[in-house]
């Protein structure tokens, strides 16, 4: 099997698993007991919150461990909403953001927020007149997410954070595709608040993190027990913290080679298929791009053919963003950047690991390349373009 | 030779599932597919899973393909769902009819759209989990018989199949009764072997259709008259997307006797009531209609039709009234013909052709 769905999830460290185990084995504690039993989980809790804190050059006791990144997004979103509901009630975000914050979206203004959303240009990148020119008396909250999960663009978060401050608003990132895989400075960046998940940077799923810049009023959403400082209940997860401590550490450490490895992977694919597969488009920014994101669009194709034909190759890839059922939707990023409804439709997600060979590249590119040879040769319109049939009428 | 490989539609229910399985013993390559075509954007009616589509019936397919082996995949028929079903079925209820919307997303939706789409993946075939049987003739058509044994007929809602799109089709069930297919499911272990059989439309699966239309097509009921078969006005009705004819409960009329929804008018937005005697008629037109078992109607045909999917079906003669409409005569008066719907004829139990019910 060849995985090239990186940006779904990735596989967990085999470090990040022995890690984890003593912490179902043997030290099994609940970190609130009073026993020492007990408090030797709890300085485990205290040390990752460092350890995760420092590859975002944050405090420990600034990060919040959460259930995973949908749950980061919606606490963050809502928290803020309410917190700072006196203020204002605008919030501002873009087009092309995940569901986990659009659906948050959507809710609050079922709640009577107001929210609006920024365009994006062809690359996916936000336009900051626009996102400035939005700014209000009542804006409470500025929501960009760090990189896209489909096309891989990377936001100019510290500009956006800039604009937010100027105008003294505070300024959030969903970062789930971002953190572990490029730097990230929050301080430098001026992020107040940041999400992230676990599993995308090969620790385990069901754990993640809220980071919440020291002085920010953050409204809880799960309330219960005093865990995280009061701020969200529930018994801490031990053995998935301690999995995306080990997970974070190890990111920090490979993440410059990685970066160049996978980059490498990348322009390599990309420019592959652009010289070998005619009526090819790259989808999003060359030059502002997660290091692993491959997005085309092919002509005379449907995605979820070209997804079905490649997994009976073995190889796992992906469209627009699939829904739990399975079954792939019309991406809205890929219409927000402006693609016409045909080419989105034919486009095709590949998101390559520190994993993945050049071998499985060259292979992956063989297949598709055959795949939408022959899906076009079922085309009327593309047999009509090369002339194989006669024009209709 | 090479193994043939065919797409099985699969709901997760009994019989699609039991299809699966007929098939892969015959040596075929099998791949199942659940189509997506509508999804609920009310998380109960997700959870409580109305249709073919619903999360649960994807859950149910996935497990029964895992356990047959075959690979499985989830497809998006969406779009082709609601040009061709949804929109169609608001806008019959607007003119007045009472669609099937079944019949409209067999032909276009589960045959045209998916048979194009199992090509794609390198399919030869389709096949569902229908009791019917696709049959060759002695002049070459195809069309469909009746399964042996079944008490409610499959074929009605098929009737609109093309030549093209039957010869593509496979339907292993249609060789087995209801009994035995859940006796293989059993004896196979299938979790779904006892699961109800699917009822009403999937996508209105509280079978409020007005309530549907106003809510989610965003119908607006005008009130009007009811008028009796002089037009004499005789009461006022919601909006003609609450009636259909033949319909005799919640008319709110007084009449002393029992009284019937005989026509519904859109241009007028009015609804009539007759006696029990108005809403027996004798003759119908179809339009957009198909032929199944032959290629052309020549001259007049003695068939048995049937006006509506429960109908047990009544012996007529059809003859061409024009291009692509067919005029039927029944031999005795036949109870509350509807706009919209379909009529199908029979002979020897397999599929003449049908049409659209647009004048009576």
């Amino acid at each position: 099997m060849i995985y090239l769905d990186n940006a779904a999830t990735t596989a967990v460290r085999p470090e990040v698993v022995d890690a984890m185990l003593p912490y179902y084995r043997t030290n099994y504690s609940n970190p609130s007991g009073v026993y020492g039993f007990a408090g030797k989980n709890k300085n485990v809790i205290s040390d990752a919150r460092d350890v995760i804190a420092s590859v975002i050059n944050a405090k420990g006791d600034e990060i919040y461990f959460t259930s995973g990144g949908s749950e980061s997004d919606n606490w963050a979103l809502k928290g803020i909403a309410w917190a700072y509901r006196n203020k204002g009630r605008h919030i501002i975000t873009t087009k092309i953001e995940h569901h986990a914050i659009l659906h948050s979206c959507e809710w609050l203004e079922k709640e009577g927020y107001d929210i609006t959303y920024i365009d994006v240009d062809e690359a996916g990148v936000v336009r900051l007149d626009k996102l400035e020119a939005a700014v209000r008396e009542d804006t409470i909250l500025i929501s960009v997410m760090f990189a896209n999960n489909e096309i891989g663009t990377i936001q100019p978060v510290k500009e956006i954070g800039r604009i937010a401050h100027m105008h003294g608003v505070l300024f959030h990132t969903d970062a789930v595709q971002a953190f572990g895989q490029i730097p990230i400075d929050v301080n430098d960046m001026n992020i107040d608040i940041l999400s992230a998940s676990s599993h995308k940077f090969n620790g385990p799923k069901g754990m993640g993190f809220l980071y919440v810049k020291s002085g920010i009023r953050l409204d809880s959403i799960i309330h219960g027990g005093g865990q995280e400082r009061g701020r969200r209940a529930g018994t801490e997860n031990v053995p998935a913290i301690v999995g995306m401590k080990t997970a974070a550490e190890l990111a920090a450490i490979t993440m410059t080679k990685r970066i160049e490895y996978e980059t490498k992977l990348r322009n390599y694919m990309i420019k592959r298929i652009m010289s070998e597969i005619p009526y090819a488009r790259v989808n999003g920014s060359m030059n502002d791009r997660l290091p692993g994101n491959v997005n085309m669009g092919f002509q005379f194709v449907e995605g979820e053919t070209v997804l079905i034909m490649l997994d009976m190759e073995d190889i796992c890839a992906s469209a627009g963003s699939a829904c739990s059922s399975g079954s792939i939707d019309p991406s809205h990023v890929l219409m927000a950047i402006g693609l016409p409804e045909e080419i989105a439709r034919g486009s095709v997600r590949f998101t390559i690991g520190y994993e993945n060979t050049m071998e499985e590249i060259d292979r992956t590119v063989d297949v598709l390349k055959r795949i939408i040879g022959n899906q076009r040769k079922m085309s009327d319109a593309y047999l009509r373009l090369t002339g194989q049939v006669k024009k209709a009428d | 030779m090479d193994k043939k490989t065919v797409c099985v539609g699969m709901s997760g229910g009994v019989d699609s599932s039991v299809a699966a399985y007929l098939l892969k013993e015959q040596g075929y390559n099998v791949i199942g597919v659940t189509m997506q075509i509508w999804q609920s954007e009310d998380p109960m009616a997700v959870s409580n899973n109305g249709g073919c589509c619903g999360l649960s019936a994807v859950d149910d397919a996935r497990r029964v393909a895992d356990r047959l082996e075959i690979p499985y995949y989830v497809m998006n028929f969406k779009d082709d769902f609601k040009k061709y079903v949804i929109d169609y079925f608001v806008d019959e209820y607007k003119n007045g009819h009472t669609p099937n919307p079944c019949i409209a997303c067999n032909r276009y939706v589960k045959w045209e759209a998916l048979l194009k789409r199992c090509m794609m993946i390198g399919g030869d075939y389709i096949a569902t989990g229908h009791y019917a049987r696709v049959i060759k003739l002695d002049n070459g058509r195809y069309t469909l018989k009746t399964a042996k044994g079944i008490a409610k007929d499959q074929t009605y809602a098929l009737y609109n199949l093309t030549q093209e799109q039957l010869g593509r089709t496979l339907m292993p069930v249609g060789d087995y009764d209801k009994t035995e297919i859940r006796k293989i499911a059993d004896e196979i272990g299938l979790a779904v072997a006892h699961k109800p059989d699917s009822q009403d439309i999937c996508f209105v699966p509280d079978g409020d259709y007005a309530g549907y239309l106003e809510r989610e097509a965003g119908l607006v009921s005008v009130p009007g008259n009811f008028v009796d078969t002089n037009g004499n006005v005789i009461g006022r009705h919601k909006g003609i997307i609450h009636y259909t004819i033949g319909q005799r409960k919640g008319l709110g009329i007084a009449a002393g006797h029992p009284v019937f929804v005989a026509d519904i008018i859109p241009e007028t937005n009015e609804v009539v009531i007759g006696e029990n005697e108005d809403i027996f008629k004798t003759r119908l037109v179809a339009d957009r209609t198909n032929l199944m078992a032959i290629d052309r109607l020549d001259g007049e045909m003695r068939v048995m039709a049937k006006i509506r999917y429960a109908h047990k079906g009544c012996m007529c003669t059809i003859k061409m009234a024009g291009e692509d409409r067919i005029e039927v005569l029944f031999d005795e008066p036949v109870r509350a013909m509807t706009k919209g719907q379909a009529v199908v004829f029979y002979k020897d139990d397999y599929i003449v052709g049908g049409g659209t019910i647009c004048e009576f």
